[in-house]
């Protein structure tokens, strides 16, 4: 592969050394579980937490004459996220077997694909706010089998072997070094994230171990020769592979001004320390001795495959995101929020239709997902439903409530339920427009405050207390806007 | 393309084959003689021609997303040296 630099060097993301600026560049290897209900070449089960070596078939177990036989859904959530990345799908690949010796390798190899994997170059589309839109190049995706697990914790001088995830399939989606900081790698990672799981081909539970990457980090002076990497394995968070990267930029840096060079290595980070430190045991650099698996033919598919592929699509985020912002009005920012997961997108939607998107947008993102997150509650379990929010965003767009009143409102329909048209007119909360009715009120603050009305006539932000007593003695209800113009004609400013 | 012996002995532990100092001559010229062997093959101009994957002319076959195998644990780890709560048990290994 040869190293093509796509990018324009933006001093924000320079990294300040003593001996001047430097460049950090970085590219990704994400590791994205393939949703299915089997594995990638044997009929055992892929599911989460299962009692030890219980999803073990012979083949993954690599039991003498055992052959692999791929799975179609596999093949077909492949492609899909092939589309899904914009990327050019190849009709003809070919699985090979990638050699070296580990306890959870029964096999003694991988079944991997080298060169000639489903799916060529596409693109990821990075928001990064006010610097506006980043593209960033993917080289490959393709499908290979994950390994088992060690666990090491369990006795003084054995490792415990669970085959369970042996087999299961892996989508390797291999990103060009586009990279330029640790910010753009974390909105790289969720947008993939966001990605996969819009369409439906892995989980992205990095927490399950659903998605893992490996970043390569390098630095170089701005726009100059790309420096030698090092590669940080199997980072399982978003915040981790910030972390990780910044840890690894300053090493690299320090390093270099003090005059040393950076060896090409592997490094584990640790989450503890925040730390990169680097693999033991790498006296030997692997030589994986790839080589085209006999057991297995090349995969062929036609063009009406993947068209049939494409149609079942969903539509993608970047998609929803340009819709949202021309058919709703609402700032790319906030449709940023809304289609980071296809839930609440599809939630912002019930409740906008119709209505105003703007105003929608607000109450989906500053009330309900204020109030989920203070919960701890997913979208899905939301206890307002998309229909009472809706009806509270009428409500307020009729002036029957205001907005104070309608995060009261809010908080009803979130304990007790209910429809809230019908809890504004049972408990009294309708905003008060009448003026004769406003008048009366302001006129009694004014006669009981002759001492008030005389400083506010000198001093006129004084208005803003009046408002407030207004607002108290009619419990809130009374429309903000006809108090002001009411308080302001009496007292003459 | 002729094998040293240091070639030898880094094939031998890429393998995991345990191989004596004084094999590794005896090997060396083995190994070379095979390959000397299949070096005719580059009297034959392959330029233009696709490596071969397969000698059968098929498609991969597929099966469906199904599960078929699995939940028999104690088989799986049956014929392991050591096992315990149908964990397979391996000298520590840590990287």
């Amino acid at each position: 592969m040869t190293l093509v630099d796509t990018r324009t060097p933006n001093p924000k993301n320079f990294v300040a050394g003593a001996t001047g600026d430097w460049e950090v560049i970085i590219g990704m290897e994400v590791h994205a579980q393939v949703t299915s209900e089997s594995k990638l070449f044997s009929g055992s089960s892929t599911e989460f937490g299962q009692p030890p070596n219980s999803n073990v078939s012979f083949v993954d177990a690599a039991m003498p004459g055992m052959l692999p036989v791929i799975n179609s859904e596999c093949v077909r959530q492949a492609v899909r996220t092939g589309i899904g990345l914009k990327a050019k799908i190849n009709k003809r690949s070919i699985f090979d077997r990638k050699n070296y010796f580990y306890p959870d390798l029964p096999q003694g190899y991988q079944i991997s694909q080298y060169l000639d994997p489903i799916v060529g170059e596409g693109t990821v589309l990075l928001d990064m706010g006010e610097d506006g839109t980043v593209q960033i190049g993917v080289e490959r995706l393709h499908l290979e089998q994950d390994a088992g697990k060690s666990i090491h914790d369990q006795h003084p001088n054995m490792s415990f072997v669970d085959l369970n995830r042996s087999g299961v399939a892996l989508m390797e989606i291999v990103s060009k070094p586009d990279l330029r900081s640790s910010g753009e790698a974390r909105a790289y990672l969720s947008k993939l994230r966001t990605i996969l799981r819009y369409l439906g081909t892995c989980d992205g539970n990095m927490e399950q171990g659903s998605m893992r990457a490996d970043i390569n980090v390098s630095v170089r002076r701005p726009g100059g020769e790309f420096g030698t990497r090092c590669e940080i394995k199997n980072v399982n968070s978003v915040r981790f592979a910030g972390q990780a990267i910044e840890y690894e930029a300053r090493r690299q840096i320090d390093i270099l001004e003090d005059g040393g060079s950076i060896d090409q290595e592997t490094r584990l980070f640790d989450p503890k320390s925040g730390e990169t430190r680097s693999m033991r045991s790498k006296e030997e650099a692997h030589d994986y001795r790839y080589f085209p698996d006999p057991d297995l033919l090349p995969l062929e598919f036609d063009d009406a495959f993947i068209a049939k592929m494409a149609e079942g699509l969903p539509e993608l985020p970047d998609e929803k995101h340009a819709r949202f912002v021309r058919d709703y009005g609402i700032t790319p920012y906030d449709a940023s929020v809304l289609v980071s997961d296809r839930e609440s997108a599809d939630f912002y939607e019930a409740v906008a239709r119709g209505r105003d998107g703007k105003l929608s947008a607000n109450w989906v993102i500053n009330e309900l997902f204020g109030r989920l997150s203070k919960d701890g509650t997913a979208i899905g379990d939301s206890p307002v439903s998309a229909s009472q929010l809706g009806s509270i965003v009428d409500l307020i767009g009729k002036g029957d409530i205001s907005g104070k009143i309608a995060k009261d409102l809010f908080e009803i329909v979130w304990t007790e339920g209910g429809d809230p048209a019908q809890i504004v007119e049972s408990r009294g909360m309708k905003q008060v427009t009448d003026t004769g009715a406003i008048e009366k009120v302001v006129d009694d603050i004014l006669a009981a405050n002759p001492d008030k009305v005389a400083q506010a006539k000198e001093k006129p932000t004084m208005i803003g207390w009046f408002v407030g007593q207004v607002m108290k003695a009619s419990q809130g209800k009374a429309n903000p806007q006809a108090v002001n113009e009411i308080l302001k004609r009496k007292l003459g400013i | 393309m002729a094998v040293d012996a240091d070639t030898v002995r880094r094939i031998g532990r890429l393998a995991r084959i345990r191989v004596e100092e004084s094999e590794v001559a005896g090997y060396q010229s083995e190994l070379n003689a095979i390959l000397g062997f299949v070096e005719q093959l580059d009297e034959v101009d392959v330029s233009g021609v696709e490596p071969m994957t397969s000698v059968t002319p098929m498609a991969l076959r597929q099966r469906e997303d199904k599960v078929t195998a699995g939940g028999h644990a104690e088989r799986i780890v049956s014929n392991a040296p050591l096992s315990e709560d149908n964990f397979f048990m391996v000298p520590k290994v840590v990287e």
